[in-house]
């Protein structure tokens, strides 16, 4: 998805999000407690932590369906409290839930919204075809939503989203329940839209691949952000590669790895588990030292999974199966 | 969301969305409107609804109203037709003008509501788009109701009917808006319509609608002057009455009075139009609430 040029951050104007010690409670519940966060422009930014961490909060007083207890929040310079509906014409949402009106046709769904962003009338008719044609579903428009499937009603979403050409796009969960030929669609759209008008994409997701590809990820724990970077920056952070041993005699590896090699080695049922710095280099030299036959070795190097699961104790995969989804329309 | 008194930075700047010349009323018109409109097109693509909810109406004002006739004197039982005439319209109108309220709680368990509380428009747009479409598609039933008026001896004549739809979108609108109160205030549909038909029941029967409040005991008169729909009917009958002379004389059509004094149509309509004022802010506050 990272092509040439894609997620360059637009050194020009103020970030696309600037949020500063962000609180929110409801009644006595903290569900974010202090939350500092910049978005470039252009930068697709992944948003993760675990059920009930205060991921939905923060999105709701994001994008302006909430008020913070404390602190502020800015949309390309725009105070979300004191300018919402500045701010929202900036930005565009795509939640899990549809929002759609299914007693609609595409093509009124995506009226409506041009009238509720009173965008000029004389491109109207342009526009519309043009989203439409992004997504894929120009030949449905006049039909009734209500008979789309669940990845079409997801690609209208995104359609009508940017029918007010949002600089910024909140993507919550956006391909949550799509079957993996719909996912990659939607992904396409997605990545075209990032190529040809820059947007900034701000998204939730349990999807691994999907958080692998964001320029930048924050993860969010407890209502606090307990990690954030590229990537790369998080995995090294968890530093380790993971390197994972059957032998013969486990318990001589063991030995061996504390004293000639000064790590620590676990024991994990026949396996003998390992964390070093670079598991690749460590296993030839490993073997070539030991007179026990080794049967099996794995080394992994540190995934997303790793550092959600190191930050959260929870893995990422994970909670998607766990409790159904909190929306934020649920709440407000 | 800001209180709509909030004095707000200029709109519009280079690249934006927003069209040359379109100001901050002339967007919030469009949206409005589209919500207004959006309401249209729920009702005339749902034409059970539509038929089905047309039958209550009738049934009352012939099955009801003519089985309730039979029992007064002779020879007034085609007045007490007459009498029931406007309240039934305003039961014709009933339904979907409460459909709005259950319509809105519908939407915010749906999602859609979403995609208009975080448009660049002000709640009370959304709200008042909700509350007239629902009033008028409201009034467009009562007027198929009315189109059967010949048959009691109600003239078909275009002022009657016109100041007779005027009125009833009055009455529609207070009844749309009640809804509204209840609607913005809760969060779950079965709540929705229990709320709703506690309340709107003693409504219907406390409004001088089935019989007259010159004929009720002082407790049930006292209750029925509060009722706002006491008053909308009341201009309706007034209304009815006026082309009909002769039978006004009767004590079955005497007018709502405050402590002796017969209140006149103007005051009604005040009293009518102040309940919608009121409600429309008490709905309007509570659904701007941002948590």
């Amino acid at each position: 998805m990272t092509g040439p040029g894609a997620g360059t951050p637009d050194a020009v104007g103020p970030p696309a999000i600037r949020a500063a010690g962000v609180h929110k409670s409801y009644g006595d519940v903290e569900a974010v407690r202090g939350i500092d966060l910049t978005v470039a422009q252009g930068e697709t930014f992944g948003f993760l932590g675990p059920n009930g961490a205060g991921k939905t909060s923060t999105i709701a007083m994001l994008c302006t369906l909430a008020r913070p207890t404390a602190g502020t929040i800015e949309i390309a310079g725009h105070d979300t409290r004191t300018d919402p509906d500045r701010v929202r014409r900036e930005i565009g949402l795509i939640f899990q839930q549809t929002t759609l009106d299914p007693d609609l046709t595409a093509a009124e769904n995506l009226r409506f919204h041009a009238d509720l962003y009173a965008l000029p009338r004389t491109t109207l008719r342009s526009r519309l075809d043009s989203v439409l044609d992004l997504v894929g579903l120009a030949d449905r428009r006049d039909d009734f939503v209500r008979t789309f499937s669940g990845g079409m009603q997801r690609r209208l979403e995104i359609a009508r989203g940017l029918m007010h050409r949002p600089r910024l796009l909140f993507l919550d969960e956006p391909t949550v329940g799509l079957d993996p030929h719909s996912r990659a669609q939607v992904w396409a759209h997605l990545a075209e839209l990032r190529r040809r008008e820059a947007t900034t994409l701000f998204l939730t997701t349990h999807y691994l691949e999907e958080a692998e590809q964001c320029d930048r990820i924050a993860i969010i724990d407890a209502g606090r952000i307990v990690a954030q970077g590229t990537p790369e920056e998080l995995k090294s952070v968890i530093g380790a590669d993971h390197v994972e041993l059957r032998t013969e005699d486990n318990a001589a590896v063991a030995t061996v790895l504390r004293e000639k090699f000064g790590l620590e080695p676990a024991a994990d049922g026949d396996a003998l588990r390992v964390r070093t710095k670079d598991g690749a280099k460590l296993v030839p030299v490993l073997c070539a030292g030991l007179d026990v036959p080794v049967y099996e070795v794995t080394v992994t190097r540190p995934s997303l999974d790793d550092v959600f699961l190191h930050h959260t104790g929870r893995g990422l995969d994970a909670e998607a199966l766990g409790a159904g989804p909190v929306t934020v329309g649920a709440r407000s | 969301m800001t209180t709509p008194t909030t004095v707000r930075p200029p709109e519009h700047d280079a690249g934006h969305p927003t069209g040359p010349g379109t100001g901050r009323l002339a967007a919030e018109w469009r949206a409005g409107r589209m919500v207004w409109r959006r309401e249209m097109i729920h009702f005339f693509r749902d034409r059970t609804r539509v038929a089905v909810s047309l039958l209550q109406p009738l049934v009352f004002l012939y099955i009801l109203g003519v089985g309730l006739s039979r029992l007064l004197a002779e020879g007034s039982s085609d007045d007490y037709l007459l009498f029931l005439f406007p309240g039934v319209l305003v039961m014709a109108a009933q339904a979907p003008a409460i459909s709005v309220g259950a319509s809105i709680v519908w939407d915010r368990q749906s999602g859609f509501l979403r995609e208009m509380l975080v448009a660049p428009v002000r709640r009370s747009t959304l709200l008042i788009g909700k509350c007239v479409g629902g009033a008028t598609v409201a009034t467009c039933q009562g007027a198929v109701v009315l189109a059967s008026a010949g048959l009691i001896g109600v003239p078909y004549r275009p002022d009657l009917f016109a100041a007779l739809l005027a009125e009833l979108l009055l009455a529609a609108l207070a009844m749309t808006l009640m809804g509204a109160v209840v609607a913005v205030s809760i969060r779950r549909l079965q709540t929705f319509n229990t709320v709703l038909t506690v309340l709107i029941t003693p409504m219907i029967f406390l409004s001088g609608l089935m019989f007259p409040v010159s004929s009720m005991p002082a407790w049930m008169a006292a209750l029925t002057l509060l009722n706002p729909l006491t008053y909308a009917v009341d201009i309706m009958r007034r209304t009815v009455l006026a082309f009909q002379p002769g039978h006004s004389s009767q004590p079955l059509f005497d007018s709502v009075t405050w402590a002796g004094w017969d209140v006149p149509s103007l005051v009604a309509v005040i009293v009518v139009a102040a309940f919608c004022a009121v409600t429309l802010t008490v709905a309007v506050r509570r659904f701007s609430r941002t948590d």
